[in-house]
């Protein structure tokens, strides 16, 4: 549940570094697992990469995209903040990285239809 | 005169509905009170309202009514505040308001917290004076343009309330770690020209449940009374510590 | 001063990280058009140094950051401490690395 004193701007991209962190994770295991096929079973590597057709798996790698691009825009926004000299725009800047991570997952998704 | 003005006004407007956090053995539950709504009605004047009118036992801390002394910030409707500054109006949620003790950090009793944990934080953060001067030395000059004195000032105005310390997620989730007031002093003082500790300060912020363990989700800038900027603080801690591990190799 | 090494660790690691992670949507953009194959991603990878050394240190890069950056959120969110704690993390990153590693001889060996 969302408690009234995290409802502010900086503790949703908190939690937004966090969750996208927490389902990269879980997902490179898989990620890795499927392209160690390429070398002695490309066939089956062919076999997973056919998945990526469905409109789902489609749209879930949209998902991932977005949850990678968000996590590497709103960490070099932590970056900056903890190592660059003070901004007062933190929340413009939070809110920029989610805006160029929906341009950038939107653009792959556009592609990948 | 002023009696027969304020019950003229709460005669007009429904009572409040104010849910009060009670302590029972270890644990506690909310009791229902019903408050006459006055006009400029503060929290902490339901508070009082109910204490001297409903259940002389309900413990509650306050001392200066006028926002400087930091000692009586609750819960109010999930939100850590300054009671005695927060309009009823402000935060009514409806008609309702709940009020309950701050967040992380024991309950005395009621309404009250047992504030030593946050305290200790400070000390532990070298949050206290290190002098550099005998009393033969001359008085430093301070030049209160410059940047350091700047940085200083910024966060000088801490009334040590918790409500920083109350709001903070990183703080429920690791008693270890000291909490936006503490380190927020501590970068005061390392930004102190009076002040010797530079080292000792950067030392005991990073060691485990220091800066480092800051999620920089800004809740304490976000709720703090003041207006102080306790997250930024703690950049300024964390980037510093950067600062001396890259130049000394200090880790 | 543990905490301060893991911290430095997990900052440098994303540094590092920053520009490949680009490079990886970069090229996840270009090679999505049009569908995925096997027979496309390694007659891209297969047999560049350039690849495995790119690939080979976001690895690297990544099992030590996620491996400090899941040991602080089973501190704060599972209540993990002290050797338990330790262990996991080490865990983790060991796990990634050799699936990684793995991962990127297959697309780059021949």
């Amino acid at each position: 549940m969302i408690r009234p004193h995290r409802t502010h701007p900086l503790w949703f991209a908190f939690i937004v570094h966090r969750i996208s962190g927490i389902a990269l994770a879980l997902f490179l295991p898989l990620h890795f697992w499927i392209l160690s096929y390429a070398l002695n079973a490309p066939e089956r590597l062919d076999g997973f990469l056919h998945w990526t057709d469905y409109p789902l798996v489609k749209v879930a790698e949209f998902g991932l995209v977005f949850l990678l691009a968000v996590h590497v825009f709103g960490g070099l926004r932590l970056m900056a903040l903890e190592w660059l000299p003070w901004s007062a725009n933190q929340k413009t800047l939070a809110a920029a990285a989610v805006g160029v991570s929906l341009l950038i997952s939107g653009t792959f998704f556009l592609r990948a239809l | 005169m002023t009696n027969d003005l304020t019950e003229s006004v709460a005669e007009q407007s429904d009572p409040l509905e104010v849910s009060v956090w009670r302590s029972a053995g270890d644990g506690g539950a909310f009791q229902a009170f019903k408050v006459p709504a006055q006009d400029s009605q503060t929290v902490l004047d339901v508070v009082a309202w109910i204490q001297q009118n409903e259940d002389p036992t309900l413990s509650y801390r306050f001392a200066c009514r006028v926002g400087m002394c930091g000692s009586c910030a609750m819960m109010v409707n999930g939100q850590p505040r300054w009671t005695c500054r927060t309009h009823v109006r402000k935060v009514l949620d409806g008609n309702r308001i709940e009020i309950a003790p701050l967040r992380n950090l024991p309950v005395i009793k009621d309404l009250a917290t047992d504030m030593d944990p946050f305290f200790d934080k400070w000390v532990a953060a070298e949050g206290v004076f290190h002098p550099s001067k005998s009393r033969d030395d001359a008085i430093e000059q301070i030049n209160p343009a410059s940047a350091p004195r700047a940085r200083a000032d910024a966060g000088i105005e801490c009334i040590n309330c918790s409500i920083c310390y109350a709001a903070c997620d990183s703080v429920a989730s690791d008693p270890e770690y000291l909490g936006p007031a503490a380190l927020n002093r501590a970068w005061t003082l390392f930004n102190d020209a009076k002040d010797d500790g530079a080292g000792v300060i950067l030392d005991a912020v990073s060691a485990k449940g220091g800066c480092h363990a800051c999620h920089s989700m800004g809740s304490c800038t976000h709720a703090c009374p003041n207006e102080l900027n306790p997250m930024a603080s703690i950049a300024g801690l964390k980037r510093e510590i950067a600062k001396s591990f890259f130049k000394r190799g200090k880790a | 001063m543990t905490e301060l090494r893991l911290y430095m660790a997990q900052r440098l690691s994303a540094l590092v990280m920053a520009p490949l992670v680009l490079g990886h949507i970069a090229v996840m953009i270009y090679a999505i058009q049009g569908g995925l194959s096997a027979a496309e991603i390694l007659g891209r990878t297969q047999g560049s140094v350039l690849w495995a050394l790119f690939y080979g240190s976001f690895v690297i890069a990544v099992s030590v950051h996620a491996a400090i950056g899941l040991r602080t959120i089973l501190y704060e969110w599972a209540g993990m401490r002290g050797g338990v704690l330790n262990g996991v993390a080490l865990g983790i990153c060991a796990l990634l690395l050799a699936m990684g590693l793995q991962a990127v001889y297959a697309v780059t060996a021949t």
